[in-house]
């Protein structure tokens, strides 16, 4: 008569309840759903600009004569080849390559932080989290560096504006001298929603550093969740910085490599 | 039964060490009904807000009815409230019919049936039905409420701006949406629109993180999922699809903010408008639809899956009998969850889309039939032959499976693409969702009120008084909804102010009166469930700690649960929760229920086999437990 559910015949399962299941607090798993979520809302524009994207034609001829036209989709090695202090030379992707680079390694310095905190290693979470704000900071700066060149444009200018036939110089959201105006408007909306993140991030990593500094996660009267350690902070933290830097590769492999 | 088996609750000893018990801090009145961090304050506060915009909702869908069935009436007398958007010939101004309407869809869909819906029975009902202190984090919870308050002040503010509220349809498609010089409706009623769904998605992911983290990680000993009530299973489910569907409205809200108020080109490609060609070049109205529908689908079932997971309990409560395939409710609602994500197309058939891609999309919404009958018959199977007991609860409860299933009929017509093209953006379309969602969902909204009533305030609900509202409302919303598939199929379309200018649409005035009618009776008949509900708040009749002679473990709560629910350390588990007139059991000394507290050890004559062999490991355990504190 009644289609009782079996439960585990012998022993007790990890799910029977009374623990948490994936030996993780409420906290470390909220952060995991938050991402989770995010990592949503960033295919989401991600498909949008690879619709909107596919939908605009792609340049056919040799690289060597390729010109800025709102024709078609422009060659991204041919959009950002400027490295500051270089002014002048084609250096295509070497800039957003440091950048990348940088914002990798300051996920690895965020790696010895949290490996830190497990061993209740103040100086070390310190050390280390100094590490990964300046890596942060340092890639905000560069980006911020790449959008004023971006905005600014090249001496020459580059695709005619279709209304008035004028030669259009550097991006903005209503123009763009590298393509159609599609192009700029997700450039600046996507490595801008990503940039946000990171400047959070970085205010995230500035909080449990201060947070550090000042002993708080080494209180002896600081209650701490079943199931978390003293440091779990700069883990969840960590969670986050390592999620906004896989966003990044997602956003370079989009717009710069393809 | 209930109170002598009460006191043979078997108690957690380990409890969640962080919510430390129940001491009780000094509570200020700010502190306890404000800024509340008890899911339960909280839950009432999405109850009552949600209650508030369903007449504001209600009131709203009353007058343009009046518009529709009245073409011709003089709708001065409601000048007072209306003021100029009663034009000087006495009529409805046909912008302020279209920012009706679209406010209407948005307070329902959004306001009412997903926080009002979800955020009053996820809050109340997660911590005491799978026995745990709180939420995981009570102060995002009470960030979750405020943000959707703030959500609400904006969105009603947006109603008395001189330019009206947005009215581009509760969906808001660019380009007319984008564009503010479009119609009045697009200025910065729109803007609040967009700013308080913004709000409104934060608030809805800080609930849902919350809820699905407490379900993970805050189950009593013993509550394993496969013993969750099917209502948890239902909250657990939603919050998980909102979790992954708002984020994409988000963006696409985003995005639009953006081509309205900085001039990018998102969505928005070659337009005149007043002659004038827009400098936009480049973007797809297109891809709003995908975004806007990749969340407004699961939308659907984030509406509908707390009804179901809510009448799951009180049928099988009311009915006196175990639920019939607890296994395939699960599995079904889990299947409905997975499918809505991959059928939003077929709100799209008629945008151009290719037909072949159409057929796979009709393909899958059709295979959502499947799981939905599962749950259909389930419920029917549950009340088969069972001693039912016709609280207003349940009878919601089954009214809720008669317009699912009234409305699911038709929502295999309209997922056939073929038959779409004839059906698209008609009545039909109107009458289905308003009965399968709409209604079912406010149906199952009703039955928790009625059914959760005793614990949330202490008091019962006026029953006959509930009769009363479930008849005239099960009848009225029937009488308003079932001529609009005719009026569909005659092909007439949804959101237009007029049909008296079309000679082929004049047709059905008669039927459109009718329909008004209704309405207006059923919203009256609404007015009796305010009285009920204020009037049982304060005077009710003093309510029993288990009204309901219910399993599961919110009944075993004092009358008036502080927060902390359990005065004394939280429940153990040691069964499911619909152990309802289980074989043998007065041979245990038990009526027809067994609470989920009781022990399997305690009930020998009714343990099924392999309930046996897991009371005799569970006296092993707590032997050995025991020896190894000595």
């Amino acid at each position: 008569m009644a289609t009782a559910v079996n439960t585990a015949k012998s022993g007790r399962s990890i799910w029977d309840g009374g623990n948490e299941p994936f030996k993780a607090s409420w906290g470390k798993l909220m952060m995991w759903f938050f991402l989770l979520s995010d990592a949503f809302s960033f295919s989401s524009l991600l498909v949008a600009y690879g619709m909107v994207r596919y939908s605009h034609p792609a340049y056919k001829g040799s690289a060597e004569d390729f010109k800025f036209s709102t024709e078609y989709w422009p060659i991204p090695e041919k959009v950002f080849e400027a490295v500051p202090f270089l002014e002048g030379q084609e250096l295509p992707l070497v800039f957003v390559g440091i950048m990348t680079f940088i914002l990798i390694m300051s996920s690895v310095t965020m790696v010895l932080a949290v490996e830190a905190g497990h061993r209740n290693d103040r100086r070390d979470v310190e050390k280390w989290m100094l590490w990964t704000i300046l890596g942060g900071a340092t890639f905000l700066g560069s980006q911020a560096w790449e959008w004023t060149h971006f905005i600014h444009g090249t001496p020459n200018g580059g695709a005619l504006d279709p209304f008035t036939g004028q030669v259009v110089y550097g991006a903005n959201l209503l123009h763009n001298q590298y393509g159609p105006t599609t192009f700029a408007n997700f450039f600046f909306f996507i490595t801008g929603f990503h940039g946000f993140h990171v400047f959070s991030g970085v205010l995230l990593n500035f909080l449990i550093f201060y947070n550090t500094t000042m002993g708080i996660y080494d209180r002896p009267d600081r209650t701490i969740d079943p199931g978390a350690h003293r440091y779990e902070m700069v883990e969840k933290v960590g969670l986050y910085w390592h999620f906004v830097d896989l966003v990044w590769v997602f956003v370079f492999t989009f717009f710069y490599l393809v | 039964m209930a109170i002598e088996t009460h006191t043979n609750v078997s108690h957690d000893v380990h409890g969640h060490a962080h919510h430390d018990g129940h001491h009780h801090h000094k509570e200020t009145f700010i502190t306890k009904y404000i800024f509340s961090e008890d899911h339960k304050m909280i839950a009432k506060q999405f109850l009552i807000s949600g209650l508030i915009w369903a007449f504001i909702g209600g009131a709203m869908s009353i007058i343009f009815r009046l518009q529709l069935g009245f073409p011709d009436m003089n709708l001065s007398f409601l000048r007072p409230i209306l003021g100029g958007w009663i034009l000087e010939t006495g009529k409805l101004d046909p912008e302020f019919y279209l920012a009706l309407v679209t406010m209407h869809g948005t307070i329902m869909v959004f306001f009412v049936l997903t926080a009002g819906l979800s955020g009053t029975f996820s809050n109340f009902l997660i911590p005491l039905q799978i026995g745990a202190r709180d939420m995981a984090s009570g102060f995002m919870n009470m960030l979750s409420y405020w943000f959707f308050f703030v959500a609400s002040l904006i969105m009603f503010f947006s109603i008395f701006l001189e330019t009206g509220p947005a009215s581009g349809g509760w969906v808001v498609y660019p380009p007319l949406s984008a564009l503010p010089q479009a119609m009045p409706g697009s200025g910065l009623g729109m803007t609040m629109w967009l700013v308080s769904m913004a709000l409104f998605i934060v608030s809805s992911l800080l609930g849902g993180i919350n809820y699905i983290t407490t379900v993970i990680n805050m189950r009593t000993r013993g509550m394993s999922f496969s013993r969750l009530p099917l209502t948890i299973w239902a909250f657990f489910l939603t919050a998980i699809i909102g979790l992954l569907s708002f984020p994409v409205l988000f963006a696409a809200a985003l995005l639009l903010i953006f081509d309205r108020s900085f001039g990018t080109s998102f969505y928005l490609s070659e337009i005149y408008i007043d002659g004038q060609a827009l400098p936009n070049m480049g973007g797809s109205p297109i891809l709003y639809q995908h975004l806007f529908w990749f969340l407004g689908h699961p939308e659907v079932y984030i509406v509908l899956l707390p009804a179901l997971g809510i009448t799951s309990e009180i049928i099988a409560t009311n009915a006196r009998k175990p639920i019939f395939g607890y296994r395939a409710m699960v599995m079904s609602m889990v299947a409905i969850g997975i499918l809505s994500f991959i059928v939003w197309a077929h709100h799209m058939f008629v945008t151009g889309m290719n037909p072949f891609l159409g057929s796979i999309f009709m393909f899958l919404t059709l295979i959502i039939a499947v799981p939905s009958a599962v749950k259909a018959f389930n419920y029917i199977t549950t009340l088969w032959r069972g001693n039912i007991i016709f609280t207003p609860a349940m009878l919601f409860s089954i009214g809720l499976v008669s317009v699912f299933i009234s409305g699911g009929v038709t929502g295999i017509v309209l997922g056939n693409n073929a038959l779409d093209i004839q059906l698209h953006d008609t009545y039909f379309v109107v009458a289905h969702f308003h009965i399968v969602m709409g209604s079912a969902s406010f149906f199952g909204f009703m039955a928790g009120v009625y059914h959760w009533f005793p614990k949330m305030f202490g008091r019962m609900m006026d029953p006959n008084l509930g009769y009363l509202h479930f008849w005239l409302t099960f009848i009225g919303i029937y009488m308003v909804f079932f001529p609009m598939h005719y009026i569909g199929i005659a092909g007439f379309p949804r959101r237009y102010y007029s049909f008296t200018s079309f000679d082929a649409f004049k047709i059905f005035s008669d039927l459109n009166m009718f329909i008004s009618a209704a309405a207006i009776i059923t919203f009256a008949a609404q007015s009796i469930f305010a009285f009920n509900f204020i009037y049982s708040i304060f005077k009710g009749k003093k309510a029993p700690e288990n009204p309901w002679l219910s399993n599961t473990l919110e009944w075993t709560t004092p009358r008036l649960p502080g927060h902390g629910n359990w005065e004394g350390d939280i429940p153990t588990v040691h069964r499911w929760a619909y152990d309802y007139s289980k074989p043998n059991a007065d041979k245990d000394g038990f009526d027809d229920f067994i609470p989920q507290y009781v022990p399997l050890s305690k009930t020998p004559h009714s343990n099924l086999p392999h309930e046996q062999e897991l009371a005799k490991f569970e006296q092993e355990e707590e032997q050995s437990n025991v020896n190894a504190q000595h």
